[in-house]
């Protein structure tokens, strides 16, 4: 990387000392009327396009091999590699389209600068030249288009039938996610049901809602699909997840989705990477105020068996909160699912279980019920 | 209009024309002046003053993003409370983007470029004494300078200004919960808007009618230079536009300040739930990538046209395929309109609409294109001279193609999921709008100068400007390109706390450095700007040997632009290099029957 620098550096630092040193700057800005002259600096600019062209292709390329290493390793889903796919398919034509005409546009200032004598050739159009030179473009575009065209409408097909479902959810500013539990349903939700505990809004009149929990991780199974319902309870922010080349924005009042597929784990792509503190993450790419630049949030590809134990292993939010939920559901269910979480009657906590209370506390009550 | 001075011959022109104002009070003649020319400059000065502080705004937040663990203590006398214990506060941060993007995009490349040549070149080569309302155009610079004003102030308040981003996306933009810079300065910015709209909306109105009644006699449309085909697209498209902002504006402001809830909904913040329920954020979007998208072309095609008219006078040589030329602007202009979605290809909408947008989009990369194209045809066996002007304008090219071509892979929908708000995206709309409208912009003064002044810039100084800028804009925008594909999103105050887009600190360091040299660069052209304005060499009538009619006028043309009878014109702009003329230029002034032996079979002046 340095060493691009340098010759980058240099290769200006040099140009401009010539130009600096053929140059009576400011001695003779007053001298009289003007007069048009081309002289010398004439030939230098033109030779400078020349220079500046071979300098900075070379430069273009050093520098994109040294940038490489850096680029997000190759992409962590199945959707991703297509579109990795396009985007260097679609990057290889620009820059051949780049390279063409840069070199014809830094090459014909140098080879019809001014010469004395000279007469430029009066060529005011060519309707076959601009005929094949609007053709061919569109030509272009349209592969583009249905190179592109073919990969969106599959990556924004409906999710298959089966798919996990993930809530994740944006706010200011951090990242949470909600797993549907055991009966594959997430519960209902509304702002209003919002506090200070219940940072989801889940509505405890919905039977589903009892078996959701709440992890601090984003666990994804690999090689099944993952339908995220995205949705943001404040401002907008936007679900990033780099290395499996998912963006979706999450708005307050209206919910977005988008699957896609995980095909490497975690402790595949730490060996991928050779780094084994590699962690994917989930960020935020819509500007939502002092934090944007922090809502980070962990996210941990697990083989589909250790996912399945994962999710077992969590305990649901309404039993971390039971008596939070008490207050908020209606009788018959809290007799169908909070019963066991629950001191005896009579018995009134009045501190609240924070929103990942501790398991102790959990074990405890438990233990209570089963005395009973 | 204005029928001043009719009577004077050309020859004492300039000694009389310092009469013209006599019969004027100061404060008509200075400050609230109605002569195009005069407003053109308010309008360039005020352009140049709000770009030195868009782009020191700029190197603010580069040293954050170049230097995360530098001290910034120093900053303390210009920031105050904005720095907190030596580092930047991040909601300042984004405050500081906010108004860089603003300022450039509207007050800089919008005001400062259309308003600066659409009113100096627009009756000068069209041949006119003045705009259709000079009253109209004097008020539209002022509500102008009124927008600045409040915009201004907005930098100053405790809260800090705007700074949900250039585009102001609800809610962020609605709650001052959500962020300070939406309390005061979140209104400042909105009214600021709403007076820069109808600056706009009468220069508009005054060049579209300008051009289309105040032609001289022979200026035909197809003989109109590619200036004014631009201007005059350019405020067509404005005209379209901009109101759609105010209105996305007013809605906004009627939920920050009345309750409605036009685009919120359910909504959960500072602890509280709020009572707003059925708004669409991405309405808002809608309405305003409606003008947002249009504004890039109204930011870009001026500079086209100017770059075209310099291209084609430098090469000494017609500029190729005219009739293209114009095409492709209406062209462009037209699709500018039915593109704006390419801007939320993730916000969930309809994926099908999705693709309709990404083709709409790549529709319009043929037109540019075949404008890239003609450009470089134009110079192709020309006889080049490299003025300072026309250093600018093949920068111009070259930003134009680089920077249009990455917005091909950005307009590919499923490409743009991992592009969108990245660092490819800053690459892409700063090559391509921000430095390429920049270019057309320091052309056209370094161009028309000696009109407006009367005197040459220096050249020298002119080759610096150009060479460092041109090769500075590309050290800082192109690295910016690797960190996009990397992955690192926009508007970050701090890449760290992501394993992801840890890396690049030195790259990083690299663009802020250059970034820095080429804001120190510009203060060349600073000095050279107003150093010849009072010392520099006088000027000839036509320095640059130009075909077109403001040529014609006295070195230092007064009120009313042309002391005895407006010309007749009687061909194209671009007679250069014509076979069988001696010159290699034919003034649009110049009647076929005066050129013989250079007429084509069909050049036959018409009755
Ligand atoms: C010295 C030259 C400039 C430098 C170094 C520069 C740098 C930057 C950078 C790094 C950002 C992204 C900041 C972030 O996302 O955190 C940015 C944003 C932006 N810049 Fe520039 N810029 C320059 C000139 C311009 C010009 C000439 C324009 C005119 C179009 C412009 C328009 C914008 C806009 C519209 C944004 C987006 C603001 C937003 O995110 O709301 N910039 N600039
Ligand atoms: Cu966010
Ligand atoms: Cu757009």
């Amino acid at each position: 990387m340095t060493s691009v620098i340098i010759i980058v550096a240099i290769a200006l630092i040099l140009s401009i000392l010539y130009l600096i040193f053929r140059i009576g700057v400011l001695s003779n800005v007053m001298k009289g009327r003007y007069q048009k002259i081309v002289g010398t600096s004439n030939t230098v600019n033109s030779f400078l396009f020349i220079v500046v062209f071979v300098t900075g292709i070379l430069a273009f390329y050093l520098s994109f091999m040294s940038a490489r290493e850096h680029f997000l390793p190759e992409a962590a889903s199945a959707h991703g590699v297509r579109t990795d796919l396009l985007f260097w398919v679609i990057m290889a034509v620009l820059t051949l389209a780049f390279l063409i005409t840069h070199a014809v546009l830094y090459f014909f200032p140098f080879m019809y600068r001014f010469k004395e004598g000279n007469k430029a050739y009066f060529y005011p159009d060519n309707h076959t030249i601009e005929r094949i030179w609007t053709i061919v473009p569109a030509i272009i575009m349209a592969g583009f288009v249905v190179y592109g065209y073919k990969e969106w409408s599959a990556i924004t097909s409906p999710a298959p039938q089966g798919s996990e479902v993930i809530e994740v959810m944006g706010k200011q500013f951090a990242w949470q996610v909600r797993y549907p539990g055991a009966d594959g349903k997430l519960g209902k939700y509304h702002y209003r049901k919002i506090d200070a505990i219940n940072e989801f809004g889940i509505d405890f009149n919905d039977s589903a809602s009892f078996d959701d929990f709440v992890p601090m991780e984003l666990h994804l199974p690999k090689g099944k699909n993952v339908h995220l319902q995205i949705r943001s309870r404040d401002v907008i922010h936007s679900v990033f997840l780099p290395h499996f080349r998912v963006k979706m924005d999450a708005v307050p009042g209206m919910p977005t989705t988008f699957w896609f597929t995980p095909t490497i784990s975690t402790a595949e792509m730490r060996e991928i990477t050779k780094n084994p503190e590699f962690n994917y993450e989930l960020a935020c790419t819509e500007v939502c105020g002092r934090g944007h630049y922090a809502m980070r949030f962990l996210v941990i590809v697990d083989e589909p068996a250790d996912y399945e134990k994962w999710k077992a292993s969590q305990k649901t939010w309404a039993s971390l909160n039971a008596e939070y939920v008490a207050t908020k559901a209606p009788k018959a269910l809290q007799d169908l699912y909070l019963k066991e979480f629950l001191p005896s009657a009579g018995v009134v906590d009045t501190t609240i279980a924070a929103p990942i209370a501790d398991t102790a506390k959990v074990a405890a009550v438990s233990t209570h019920d089963a005395h009973r | 209009m204005s029928a001043v001075n009719t009577s004077h011959s050309s020859a004492d022109a300039h000694a009389h024309d310092e009469h013209d104002h006599h019969d004027l009070p100061w404060i008509r003649q200075y400050v609230f002046s109605e002569d195009h020319k005069y407003i053109a400059k308010q309008y360039l000065v005020s352009g140049i003053i709000w770009a030195i502080i868009g782009g020191l705004l700029s190197v603010l937040f580069r040293i954050q993003l170049g230097f995360p663990d530098a001290d910034l203590t120093w900053l303390k006398p210009l920031l105050g409370e904005w720095i907190q214990n030596g580092k930047l506060d991040p909601e300042f941060y984004l405050a500081l983007v906010t108004m860089h993007g603003t300022i450039m995009v509207f007050f800089v490349l919008t005001a400062g470029l259309s308003g600066t040549f659409s009113n100096f070149l627009i009756p000068l080569q069209i041949g006119a004494r003045d705009m259709a309302s000079g009253f109209l155009n004097m008020i539209s610079y002022w509500l102008f300078f009124l927008s600045s004003v409040v915009m201004m102030i907005s930098l100053f308040i405790k809260t800090g200004p705007a700074s949900g981003g250039w585009v102001i996306y609800p809610p962020l933009s609605a709650l001052p919960q959500a962020v300070n810079g939406s309390g005061l300065g979140m209104t400042l910015w909105l009214v600021a808007m709403v007076f820069f709209v109808a600056s706009t909306l009468m220069g508009g109105l005054n060049y579209v009618t300008t051009v289309i009644n105040l032609r001289t006699k022979g200026m035909t449309f197809t003989r109109l230079p590619l200036t004014i085909w631009a201007f005059f697209i350019t405020a067509i498209i404005g005209i379209l536009s901009f109101p759609v902002l105010v209105s996305a504006v007013l809605l906004l402001i009627f939920d920050r300040g009345f309750g409605t809830s036009f685009f919120l909904s359910e909504i959960y913040i500072g602890g509280e739930a709020l009572h707003h329920e059925g708004g669409s954020p991405v309405l808002f979007q809608h309405l305003f990538w409606f003008l947002g998208h249009p504004e890039v072309y109204i930011v870009v095609i001026p500079a086209l046209g100017i770059t075209s008219e310099i291209v084609a006078t430098n090469s000494r040589k017609p500029i190729f395929g005219y009739k293209a030329m114009i095409f492709s602007i209406v062209a462009i202009a037209f699709l500018s309109f039915i593109v704006w979605a390419h801007h939320m290809f993730v916000t969930g909408m309809n994926p099908f609409l999705g693709s309709i947008f990404m083709f709409l989009t790549l529709i319009i990369a043929v037109p540019s294109a075949v404008k890239g194209f003609n450009y470089i045809a134009t110079l192709w066996k020309g006889n080049i001279i490299f003025t300072p002007a026309m250093l600018f304008s093949i920068g111009l090219v070259s930003f134009f193609l680089s920077g249009g071509l990455t917005g091909i892979v950005l307009g590919n929908s499923a490409a743009d999921i991992q592009l969108h708000d990245t660092y490819f995206v800053v690459a892409h709309f700063h090559i391509v709008m921000g430095s390429a409208s920049f270019f057309g912009m320091l052309a056209g003064v370094y161009h028309w100068f000696p009109k407006m002044f009367g005197r040459m810039m220096d050249e020298k100084l002119g080759y610096i400007h150009f060479w460092l800028t041109f090769i500075g804009v590309y050290l800082i925008f192109f690295p910016m390109h690797y960190i996009g594909i990397a992955g690192f999103p926009r508007r970050y105050y701090s890449w760290t706390g992501f394993d992801a887009f840890n890396t690049f600190t030195d790259l990083n360091e690299f663009i802020s450095i250059a970034a820095i040299i080429v804001f120190a660069a510009q203060f060349i052209f600073i000095f050279n700007f107003f150093y010849s304005m009072f010392r520099g060499r006088v000027s000839t009538l036509n320095p640059w040997k130009s075909n077109t009619l403001e040529w014609t006028t006295p070195i230092n043309p007064g009120h009313g632009n042309w002391p005895g009878a407006i010309p007749h014109v009687y061909r194209w702009p671009y007679d250069y290099s014509k076979p069988g003329a001696a010159d290699d230029f034919i003034p649009q002034t110049v009647p076929f029957s005066a050129t013989p032996e250079s007429n084509f079979p069909h050049e036959k002046d018409e009755h």
